[in-house]
């Protein structure tokens, strides 16, 4: 029973056709290929009706129930209708770079599917610098949007699409300093040799137990990035009507749809890697095939957590979504990334046990959350203060 | 073996943009095409445009690109000293942290000079 | 055989979007070329098994600088959509230096001492970046944050003194 094992023996079935080597591997990228886009394009139809359905129980809705058992086809029907409605391009638009967005966002987010490992091995492209990679990707997003809100031609898109820019600018800092630490901690940009450090104490060895602060403003910080609320001011109904995508329509517009789904399960299936051990659990060394169960089960509870906080948490003003990131977690997270070097050194260098080392790196995480949430709650305190002396002018936040 | 890994990642990449395409050109084959000045107006919920939308914007939203990335070249900086963590001594670590302290105080700057405020 | 293929491949699509970087009369359009230029010089790294440097290339310049270029146009009073055109009076003088520009690189390319290694690239070679960077080359790689605290300084100088 194990995924890696199939894939070997099918490419010992070819090679024993007397196919030459090249065309071998060119089969075998192919296939891969074709399973993990088509795995991409299933599990969309899967989170949108998860989410609804989540998003209703939470709100005390029923959510999607009319077509099919427990509205299970609701996002098929959804999307034979997104196939075949009537494309509105408006006359003024930038045709070429409005029509080229919505492949780019598509396109970025399949991406980074090449290099998540759903199981030991089991990974599209097994390599070196998969914390880059994803990145990187991620970058081209921000362009895919850029381009829809420019393109466009109207005031919200654009405005929509600086937002975008100003928030996934922001929050990329924190990210990237918070996504070092388990690299650091491991010594590799890939993500399976991330995974597979994370295998001590009979698999259960996740950096979430030593760097829970981390953990934690991985969390916050990837709410931005996948522009979900209370971070989604970048599609503010309120206030931009849609933001960038507002002029798309039919199959253009289900295109910045599935990329917005497809980028918070990546972000889950980042957190399950980083943190949360990946594909470790127990006996995963004995009965390889465990490692999807468990991967599954970790990213689709990090989907939950996603679902649960936006269902339930109201929108930030934007003054205080850049200051939030730029005067806490920034700070916050190059603190943690210094910490966690030092310690880790000290330990190599005078050959602590590893328990001590863990014991103290989770110390280090719980001062630098106790002090964070302590100037955090001093600072709102004095805030309250000041609006209640005057009430009618209420003080922008400054911190 | 780089060259292996990246192959997958280069067929992948191809498919991936193709997909997108194939898609929107059969839904164009298959849907209505129906277009009048009213439907293709820039949409602002139903009130009328009023100049273009392509205006000037502020440079509040250029300085936080600057800041950004400033910080970004720092990460790609960092990461490769992550990736040898393991294998350098006390000196790499001490010049590491000297190296994230001055873009703190940087940050620091910023903050003491306002550029951290969203107006 | 393949590799040679997919170089000139790549290596014209990349020299093609570079063109229309120059070319193109809407400057929005000329700066999505030349994210198209930076994509395909990080195919070109990765091509050369330099894999870090090819994602590097992509979070650094179509992630921040190209965006950045695309910030600064539309930040610009009365550039953003306008038909910019390349040519202005002075397109000899440009055309001049970037003959010359382009000399001076052939010839120090041709007069460089290359040195052809037929090895692989190291399995650890993102770990040998790193520790060349504190170790080797620390004096750049601390200039560099010097460089860049210089650079935060003077945006925001710049920024406040409207």
């Amino acid at each position: 029973m194990d995924l890696r094992s199939i894939g070997e023996a099918f490419i010992a079935w070819l090679q024993g056709l007397g196919i030459p080597q090249g065309w071998v591997l060119l089969i075998n990228w192919l296939l891969g290929t074709l399973i993990i886009l088509g795995f991409a394009l299933t599990l969309a139809l899967v989170l949108i009706w998860l989410e609804r359905k989540l998003a209703g129980r939470i709100q005390d809705r029923l959510g999607p129930n009319r077509v099919g058992p427990f509205g299970l086809l609701q996002p098929i029907a959804d999307a034979l209708k997104l196939l075949t409605k009537e494309d509105i391009t408006p006359a003024d638009a930038d045709r070429i770079t409005y029509n080229l967005a919505p492949i780019i966002a598509v396109f970025h987010i399949l991406m980074m599917f090449a290099v998540i490992p759903f199981a030991d091995r089991v990974v599209g492209a097994n390599i070196n610098v998969g914390v880059l990679y994803l990145m990187a990707f991620g970058a081209l997003g921000t362009m895919a949007m850029l381009m829809a809100g420019w393109a466009s031609r109207n005031k919200y898109a654009l405005l929509g699409g600086f937002r975008v820019v100003a928030q996934l600018f922001s929050y990329e800092i924190p990210i990237a300093m918070v996504m070092m630490i388990p690299v650091l901690l491991v010594g590799s940009m890939n993500l399976n040799e991330i995974a597979r450090g994370q295998g001590s104490l009979f698999g259960l060895g996740w950096f979430v137990w030593v760097m829970p602060a981390a953990f934690l403003l991985y969390l916050v910080a990837a709410l931005a990035e996948g522009e979900r609320a209370p971070f989604d001011l970048l599609e503010a109904e309120s206030e931009i009507v849609a933001g960038y995508n507002i002029e798309y329509s039919a199959m253009k517009f289900a295109w910045f749809y599935l990329a917005f789904f497809l980028n918070t399960w990546i972000l889950s299936a980042v957190a399950a890697t980083l943190f949360l051990g990946g594909w470790q659990g127990p006996f995963v060394d004995r009965i390889p095939a465990l490692g999807v169960v468990y991967f599954f089960g970790k990213t689709f509870f990090m989907f939950f957590l996603f679902a649960w906080i936006r269902a339930t948490f109201p929108r930030l003003r934007i003054d205080q979504m850049m200051a939030f990131c730029w005067k806490v977690l920034v700070p916050m997270s190059l603190a943690l990334l210094l910490g966690a070097a030092i310690l880790v050194k000290l330990g190599q260098q005078l050959a602590w046990p590893f328990a001590v080392t863990g014991g103290l790196l989770f110390v280090m995480n719980v001062v630098v959350l106790l002090v964070t949430l302590s100037l955090l709650g001093r600072y709102t305190r004095t805030l309250h203060q000041q609006q209640n002396k005057r009430l009618f002018t209420p003080e922008l936040p400054r911190l | 073996m780089i060259a292996q890994q990246y192959g997958l990642v280069g067929v992948f990449a191809l498919i991936a943009f193709l997909f997108p395409i194939v898609t929107l050109a059969f839904t164009w084959l298959i849907r209505p095409k129906r277009p009048n000045p009213i439907k293709q107006s820039t949409y602002e919920c139903g009130i009328e445009t009023v100049g273009d939308a392509w205006v000037q914007f502020r440079a509040q939203y250029y300085l936080f690109a600057l800041i950004f990335v400033v910080f970004d070249l720092e990460a790609i900086f960092l990461f490769p000293f992550a990736v040898a963590f393991n294998k350098v001594g006390w000196f790499a670590l001490f010049e590491a942290i000297l190296f994230v302290l001055m873009l703190f105080f940087g940050l620091i700057y910023a903050w003491k000079k306002g550029a951290l405020e969203w107006q | 055989m393949v590799g040679q293929v997919l170089f000139i491949l790549v290596a014209a699509i990349t020299l093609l979007m570079a063109l229309g970087a120059v070319v193109a009369k809407n400057l929005f359009h000329a700066a999505l070329f030349l994210v198209g230029v930076f994509f395909g010089i990080a195919v070109l790294f990765i091509l050369l098994d330099a894999e870090f440097l090819g994602v590097a290339q992509i979070v650094i310049y179509i992630g921040a600088i190209a965006t950045l270029i695309v910030f600064a146009i539309m930040l610009s009073k009365n550039v953003m959509g306008k038909e910019a055109g390349a040519y202005n009076r002075n397109w000899y003088a440009a055309m001049a230096g970037a003959v010359f520009l382009f000399l001076l690189l052939a010839w120090l390319l041709l007069k460089a001492p290359f040195q052809m290694v037929s090895a692989d690239v190291p399995a650890d070679a993102i770990t040998q970046i790193g520790q060349g960077l504190v170790g080797t080359y620390v004096v750049p790689f601390e200039v560099a944050s010097v460089l860049l605290l210089v650079a935060l300084v003077g945006a925001i100088m710049l920024a406040r003194e409207r």
